[in-house]
């Protein structure tokens, strides 16, 4: 009996050391969570992000995994978010037309929207007395994760925090958006979209594929325009903005 | 695209319904990966070598949009960059769980970062919702997502 248990120990610290832990459980409990979403008739709570997270971080505490074990294996699909990037191509050329046709009202959304959002998450972060560091990885919080890390660490800011924000950002505008727009009167398919890619990146376009194609082709859209411009707006407007308060 | 709610019931079909052109030359989507890939290490050295404040992919994505024109590749890239496209929320997975390494930083500024958030993201949604309306106002409703030869048969 004792040496059951021993060996079962064995095998489990064997298992949870070894890739194939991560990337099962990852894949799995996204699986199992994407399954309960479209059970509740994808009610934006149920979010299969934020639930995945939420089981796998149990998961991690209740044996005892450390995080490096754990992305060990999930780093296998942590590492397509890149190739996802520049996959972004594929909608946005699908929609050349119209970025074309609307390309000054697209751009200036982006542009505007982006800017409100990351100075809004930095000042608002500056007046709760948050450090400069937890700022500055609060800029990039709507450029998708992968990118976000990246500016992130431009700014002085710590990248793995910023890749925090980043998806908890799109996992809060995914659910509040839809009381938002209706509060606000923003009906169009189109706007809903973009501003869900805007400010919401891959999690929120995501989910307005899911609801409206015109929403999710808008969405992807905005998703590929804030890449472009947060890549490299942020690192212009977001230090001076930082000097400006660390001054006051 | 994303994340479909078939794709929850059939997780294996939901890639290989990839809806590019019939008939699909098999191995499509292995050479769009390639070509993802080509296009990201393309963008990782324009970024390095010529010291661009671009991360690569982002210079990668540059490079893939001027590379859709060529038709040739664009079938291969549509297969591929579907197949990830549809599965993006799942690639958010491991750095979300990520936030287990920040439970000290979380639970000394955990209740205020969580005020932060939710008030910027919906300072940014509605920036860019009521604005991109306005700007809108005299066009047009869009059409649903172009119809052309290799476009998905999305509902």
């Amino acid at each position: 009996m004792k040496t059951g248990m021993s060996s079962f120990v064995e095998l489990w610290v064997y298992l949870a050391a070894s890739p194939l832990f991560g990337l099962t459980a990852t894949l799995v409990v996204y699986l199992l969570a994407q399954a309960f979403y479209s059970r509740m008739q994808q009610a934006p709570w149920a979010n299969p992000v934020l639930w995945s997270v939420l089981v796998l971080a149990g998961l991690l505490a209740a044996t005892g995994t450390t995080y490096p074990s754990y992305f060990a294996g999930a780093q296998f699909i942590h590492f397509l978010l890149g190739p996802a990037v520049v996959a972004l191509a594929w909608p946005m050329w699908q929609r050349r037309v119209e970025l074309r046709q609307r390309w000054p009202a697209l751009v200036l959304a982006a542009g505007v929207g982006g800017a409100a959002a990351a100075a809004s998450a930095v000042l608002a972060g500056w007046a709760l007395g948050l450090p400069l560091d937890v700022l500055a990885s609060l800029a990039p919080k709507s450029v998708t994760a992968p990118v976000a890390m990246g500016v992130a660490e431009q700014l002085g800011g710590i990248p793995a925090l910023a890749a925090v924000f980043a998806v908890l950002t799109g996992l809060v505008g995914t659910v509040f958006a839809k009381y938002l727009f209706d509060a606000l009167g923003v009906q169009r398919p189109e706007a809903r979209g973009f501003a869900l890619g805007t400010v919401s990146h891959g999690i929120g376009a995501a989910r307005a594929m899911q609801v409206n194609p015109v929403a999710g082709a808008y969405a992807a859209l905005a998703l590929g325009l804030q890449v472009v411009l947060g890549a490299l707006l942020l690192p212009l407007l977001v230090p001076p903005l930082l000097v400006w308060l660390t001054r006051t | 695209m994303a994340a479909s709610p078939e794709g929850a019931s059939a997780p294996v079909a939901a890639p290989v319904a990839t809806p590019v052109a019939a008939p699909a030359r098999p191995g499509l989507g292995l050479q769009g990966l390639a070509a993802l890939l080509l296009c990201q290490s393309l963008g990782e050295v324009l970024a390095r070598g010529l010291n661009l404040p671009l991360p690569g992919p982002v210079l990668g994505l540059l490079v893939a949009l001027a590379l859709l024109s060529w038709s040739p590749v664009r079938a291969s890239i549509a297969a591929a960059a579907e197949m990830l496209l549809q599965h993006l929320s799942l690639l958010f997975v491991p750095v979300g769980v990520g936030v287990v390494t920040h439970v000290a930083l979380l639970s000394q500024y955990g209740l205020r970062m969580a005020l932060v958030l939710l008030l910027s993201t919906l300072v940014g949604l509605a920036v860019t919702g009521l604005l991109l309306q306005a700007l809108l106002r005299h066009q047009p409703p869009a059409e649903l997502p172009t119809v052309n030869e290799l476009d998905s048969d999305r509902p």
